[in-house]
């Protein structure tokens, strides 16, 4: 039917076989290197100890991340949505700037903060806590390039929300903080889950800012690249094909979660 | 009782100026104005859901101008219903009580309650998207009501809804009004339902409280140009008004002289509603009234009645029945005779 549709209009068609060329542009190299996988070398990387490692630090890093921008940024997103005032447009432009620049200048830019000769870095290192070649660098990396996702998306589920609900929730005698968790929080969840479900995404994919603060431990794309770099091609597609599998099982899971959930609603 | 003293409220560029007026305890308070007439900023704020720049608001013998709004005991309903979306109708109605940490016992017995004076019962498992324009509308009512508030504030609450469903709800929101006795403000910007339901009406514009009275009062006598045009007079003359005796003003406009019942003195304007102006194929002798001979302009049909134009000069339009035309056989360029009361010619000051 869609198909009978696309053919019958022509501008449709030409659309479409442009939107084809891109989508076969995306698909060809994943399932290339999921596909074109030695299965010998895909059961090695599985046994890997230190494939393995490399994995699982980036996904429980990214959710670190995640947590850690949710817990500052939805705050931040809901007065984004509710107030206006001088330089909010500026503000707005200057949370989405990690998505700009180069990662390897966003790493630098960290390091001069949390490294060991700004004041930032000393306290943090006078708390026991220190920022390169530590999980806690790779982390900051992760939450610096990833978090303006996440202010985005849960601010466009705030901007979503009519106003007036969170009025008569007031006039009913609900404080502000019992409205946001009553009226405001389970309508814009969707758009605050589908924010933290990009930011972990973009938090995983993480390689330039996080190799500057942090080379050591290896997150998976560090060590896909130092493979690429040592062994060879060979040696880094089982990994990189182990990683995209284990992501593309992790979206479906909470993407049908969101979706289930959504349903019930 | 409710009393604004000299109300002012900014928001961005609009403000509501220097507002005074008194509510009485069980009152059914219309405000009406304009759209962009800042009847809403005005319902907001007494909710306590805008800041109060200057003046003061009381709500029997307590100053509630800087209370919060969930501590005024002030329940608002808005025009497209604002149900929570994500509750059941059970759950939206018990919302305010359940805050207020009320027993399972009370609970039941509140929804019980609210079940019965809206008749929505067989609502209470549903979700808001589910609802008609209608139920929906019972919905917010009751919600409203289950926190027994002090003053009920309704914003636009019918303009959302199909005629036909209008007519229920108007209906429904006088029963209530009659069974509860509550203090309810409510916000229109229109007039027929001001006339319908109000006891007192209050007319906005441009954020400055123009007139409050009955709504027969304001709809006869409208005390300005603004107010005037509001309630659709449609015949507005500018002129100069003279006492002729106790009983009588003349107002002279473009060399006419028209009786009045409205004591005034010196240049002002005269407002006559169209329906008030008769035309007649012969002259009327005898009584007190005002009577001239005049010629037809304009003829527009509007449905069952017809807006007839007629020349002095000045020009004055009148409204007459479908019937009323056609026994007449009026036609443009006829002459006619224009009969208007003294009652109904409304001086104000210009």
């Amino acid at each position: 039917m869609f198909f009978k549709k696309l053919v019958s209009n022509k501008m449709n068609l030409i659309f479409g076989l442009l939107g084809l060329i891109i989508l076969l542009f995306i698909a060809i190299p994943l399932g290339k290197m999921i596909l074109g996988s030695d299965p010998g070398k895909l059961l090695d990387s599985l046994l890997d100890r230190e494939v393995i490692g490399a994995i699982w630090l980036t996904l429980y890093a990214a959710l670190i991340a995640t947590v850690f921008g949710c817990l500052l940024g939805v705050p931040l997103a809901y007065l984004l949505s509710r107030y206006d005032f001088r330089g909010k447009r500026l503000l707005e432009g200057l949370i989405d700037v990690p998505i700009v620049v180069p990662h390897t200048a966003a790493g630098i830019a960290l390091l001069f903060v949390f490294g060991r000769n700004f004041f930032i870095g000393k306290i943090f290192g006078h708390l026991g806590i220190q920022f390169v070649d530590s999980i806690a660098g790779i982390v900051i990396a992760m939450l610096f390039v990833s978090v303006p996702f996440l202010i985005d998306s849960a601010k466009e589920g705030f901007n979503k929300i009519d106003i007036r609900l969170e009025k008569v929730a007031r006039s009913l005698g609900a404080s502000p903080w019992q409205t946001f968790i009553k009226i405001t929080l389970p309508l814009a969840w969707q758009s605050i889950v589908a924010g933290n479900i990009m930011m972990w995404a973009r938090g995983i994919s993480e390689f330039g800012a996080v190799i500057i603060l942090a080379y050591y431990p290896m997150t998976a794309p560090t060590l896909i690249y130092q493979r690429f770099e040592t062994l060879g091609l060979s040696y880094s597609q089982p990994i990189a094909a182990l990683l995209i599998i284990v992501c593309v099982i992790a979206f479906i899971v909470l993407r049908m979660l969101v979706s289930r959930r959504n349903k019930h609603d | 009782m409710i009393r604004l003293d000299n109300l002012h409220v900014e928001l961005g560029k609009f403000a509501l100026i220097d507002i005074n007026m008194t509510i009485e305890d069980g009152e059914y308070f219309i405000i009406v104005g304009p759209t962009g007439a800042g009847k809403t900023v005005l319902l907001e704020t007494i909710a306590g859901l805008n800041s109060v720049k200057k003046g003061a608001i009381w709500l029997k013998d307590r100053e509630i101008t800087d209370q919060k709004p969930e501590k005024r005991g002030v329940s608002i309903v808005y025009q497209d219903h604002a149900l929570f979306p994500h509750l059941t109708v059970k759950d939206n109605i018990l919302f305010g009580l359940k805050l207020r940490k009320k027993t399972s016992r009370e609970l039941s017995a509140a929804q019980e309650w609210l079940a019965d004076l809206l008749n929505i019962s067989h609502l209470m498992n549903r979700k808001p998207r589910t609802l008609s324009g209608g139920e929906r509308q019972k919905v917010a009512l009751a919600r409203a009501l289950s926190t027994r508030p002090d003053v009920l504030l309704l914003d636009e609450p019918l303009s959302a809804l199909d005629p036909e469903t209008r007519e229920a709800v108007q209906e429904e929101l006088r029963k209530l009004h009659r069974t509860l006795k509550n203090t309810i403000i409510h916000v229109t910007h229109d007039f027929e339902e001001a006339m319908a339901l109000g006891t007192r009406v209050a007319v906005i514009g441009e954020g400055q409280l123009r007139q409050v009275g009955t709504p027969e009062e304001v709809f006869q006598h409208p005390n300005s140009e603004f107010v005037a045009r509001f309630v659709m007079a449609r015949n507005i003359l500018e002129g100069v008004a003279e006492k002729r005796n106790n009983d009588y003003t003349v107002f002279r406009v473009d060399g006419m002289e028209l009786l009045s019942t409205s004591a005034f003195e010196g240049a002002c304007r005269a407002s006559i509603r169209a329906e008030d102006v008769l035309i007649s194929r012969k002259p009327v002798v005898g009584s007190i009234t005002n009577c001239f001979p005049a010629t037809i302009t304009q003829i527009v049909k509007k449905g069952w009645i017809f807006n007839v134009t007629v020349s002095l000069p000045p020009e004055v339009i009148c409204l007459i029945t479908r019937r009323y035309f056609e026994e007449t056989k009026l036609e443009i360029g006829q002459p006619v005779y224009l009969i208007i009361s003294p009652s109904s010619v409304n001086l104000f000051r210009g």
